[in-house]
């Protein structure tokens, strides 16, 4: 059977299971559309946080950009992991112990102001938009390089599916249908990962065959060969200073990130909240540690495969045909000797590829079987549309909770609520669809605006609302307000406006750090300058810097009960 | 809860994530970017320790850090929760 045939197999059986799970878990009340009746156990809400959190960036871009970046790549491999230790220790405890239904509910509450929250929903939003804008677009690749559809009808197509879970089920239906999500995507990545580190280095597990194989050195010494640097040398094209603030904005961002957020809301306790971090980040760590394996070996195979190759015969293979009509793999014999020359500047070099396909042709190159192949489709659809579900979701509460709940009309009934949440998941399907069909840039790097944005905006204001009593409105509104301001325009003017990066050369991607110090020096010295916030506010602080209250059961965490 | 317990348990809490919150800078920030290029003078397996730290090893060690905080924090709910089964 063809490629094509094993994934629409892959497909339609994976999204007939999501549409089951969508289906049993449907929702009457605000509760279960918005938190999962805070109900999930610690190791589904891991898988679950795992599968909201790995998008088409980390499944697709990630790998391909390391492969392309070598050290430098590292920035994501860190910055998208050690913000869950930021997190876990710092924020999703004591938000769950909050326990309100989202981000700006506690922005709200702690800081005593609606213009607070109005603050956070639009930061909320403007965040989410951001990253779900690179998720249709992913879902549109997959399609229309393996049902060989147009990748708008590709786009449409997971607007129909996200809305369906989304609208009917809420954050319950979206759980676990995150769940299954996260079991289809890791199976993917791993067993194409699995298959090219035993064929390369006869050792079946990729983080070994990584450390302990000769791939990397080999791949170094290809490299030096073609005129590159060599694929571990550090700081080949950026600065140590970038790497280290990009690297800390995408550890803060993920750390701030809502939709990540609103993840520990739905679990029974405190203590499941922890676990639940770390069981996240074990899941989410699977997949990471194994991405740099396959970045270097496929690197290597590409280079293998391509340079020094007569074109004549590349261009009758299968994968680069099909590819070349997506446009994110060109070929052009610019000396017209018929050989391929891969160099490292762009006006010589033969061979021209997106990042994007690195992972998807991965499989194609090393000549897997072409179940694999389409397997790795199906993947790389449950990590967009797992992702695009869940920041829709945050969308849609922001909306329909925080602006027409809390705002607007307090006196909203339970059927009222849940139906304003459906519409708004309607309107956020359709702008996501637009953002799908007209994309702004390619898909890890619009991502990458995210992270900085919810660096510069939420992560201080959480922080310092628990650790900080001191900290009252007046701060946390102006911390917010130029934290989100100057990071937008940085970011705005470098990308868009030919601004020179002026701050020692820190690109857009890594000034989301700056924006953080920002707010966190602005909320502290208004702060100051102001009064101190309210007694019952003080008393709230107080409270969930308590030993957690709730009673520590089984059903928790999935394992032992405490003595 | 009766008041003086409450400061102890704040005060060990933020004292653990001191701890472990130096640990992770050290292992991503430091290891892994400020100090690269001098580890990797020394390898791991076929792989420079620097490169191998930035790109696998602080993974492995956030892992762990999180899972030892929950653990941590379950003996200090323990220790200032007498009854755990009731609020």
């Amino acid at each position: 059977m063809t490629v094509e045939v094993w994934t629409t197999i892959f497909v339609i059986i994976t999204f007939m299971v999501y549409l089951y799970i969508g289906w049993r878990s449907r929702v009457k009340d605000s509760k279960g559309f918005f938190i999962a009746d805070q109900g999930v156990p610690a190791i589904a809400n891991g898988a679950a946080t795992a599968a909201d959190w790995m998008s088409a960036a980390s499944f697709m871009g990630m790998a391909g950009l390391i492969s392309s970046l070598g050290y430098d790549g590292s920035i994501y491999l860190m910055g998208w992991t050690g913000g869950y230790v930021l997190l876990a220790l710092l924020l999703a405890p004591y938000l769950r112990k909050f326990g309100k239904y989202t981000v700006p509910d506690f922005v709200g509450d702690r800081y005593y102001s609606n213009v607070a929250r109005l603050v956070a929903v639009v930061a909320a939003i403007f965040v989410s938009l951001t990253y779900v804008a690179g998720q249709m677009r992913g879902v549109g690749i997959v399609f229309s390089r393996f049902l060989q559809v147009d990748v708008n009808i590709g786009v449409m197509i997971g607007m129909v599916i996200v809305g369906f879970f989304a609208i009917l089920g809420g954050m319950k239906g979206i759980t676990w249908t995150q769940v299954a999500q996260y079991s289809v995507l890791i199976v993917a990545y791993l067993i194409p990962a699995i298959a090219i580190a035993w064929q390369l280095t006869g050792n079946p597990i990729p983080q070994l065959a990584f450390t302990f194989g000769d791939v990397v050195d080999k791949l170094n010494q290809v490299q030096l060969d073609l005129g590159f640097d060599a694929y571990t040398q550090p700081f080949a094209s950026k600065s140590m200073l970038d790497i280290l603030f990009i690297t800390i904005a995408l550890m803060v961002g993920t750390a701030g990130l809502p939709h990540v957020i609103v993840r520990f809301y739905t679990v029974p306790n405190v203590r499941a909240a922890r676990y639940s971090a770390g069981w996240a980040l074990l899941f989410i760590a699977l997949l990471y540690t194994s991405a740099p394996a396959i970045a270097s070996f496929a690197r290597y195979n590409l280079i293998n495969t391509l340079h020094d190759q007569p074109i004549a015969e590349v261009q009758q293979l299968d994968w680069v045909q099909k590819w070349q009509t997506t446009k994110l793999l060109t070929l052009d014999d610019k000396n017209g000797n018929g050989i391929i020359e891969w160099t490292p500047t762009e006006e010589t070099s033969d061979v021209k590829i997106s990042p994007d396909i690195i992972v998807l042709s991965t499989p194609e190159v090393a000549k897997l079987a072409p179940w694999v192949v389409a397997l790795v489709a199906a993947g790389g659809l449950a990590a967009a549309l797992s992702t695009a579900s869940g920041l829709l979701l945050v969308i849609s509460s922001s909306i329909a909770h925080d602006v027409y709940y809390k705002l607007l009309k307090p006196d909203a009934s339970e059927g009222e609520r849940v139906l304003v949440g459906r519409i708004m998941v309607g309107f956020a399907i359709l702008i996501a669809g637009y953002f799908g069909i007209n994309p702004p840039g390619f898909v890890a790097q619009v991502v990458a605006f995210a992270f900085g944005l919810a660096a510069a905006s939420f992560f201080p204001v959480i922080l310092l609302g628990i650790f900080d009593k001191r900290t009252n409105r007046e701060g946390a509104i102006a911390g917010m307000v130029s934290g989100l301001l100057f990071t937008t325009v940085y970011i705005l003017g470098v990308k868009f406006y030919g601004m020179s990066p002026w701050f020692f050369g820190v690109s857009a991607e890594g000034i989301g750090t700056l924006g953080m110090l920002i707010n966190l020096v602005v909320t502290l010295v208004v702060s100051r300058l102001t009064p101190p916030p309210p007694p019952e506010i003080q008393a709230l602080v107080e409270n969930l810097r308590t030993p957690g209250d709730a009673p520590l059961a089984l059903a928790d965490i999935g394992e032992e009960q405490l003595d | 809860m009766t008041s003086p317990r409450v400061p102890n348990y704040w005060r060990q809490n933020t004292a653990l994530i001191r701890t472990l919150l130096i640990v992770w800078g050290l292992v991503s920030l430091v290891f892994s970017i400020l100090l690269v290029q001098p580890l990797n003078n020394i390898s791991i397996g076929n792989l420079p320790l620097g490169f191998w730290m930035a790109q696998q090893g602080s993974i492995f060690v956030f892992v762990a850090l999180i899972f030892i905080y929950a653990k941590q924090m379950d003996k200090l709910d323990r220790q200032y929760n007498a009854n755990p089964k009731q609020k």
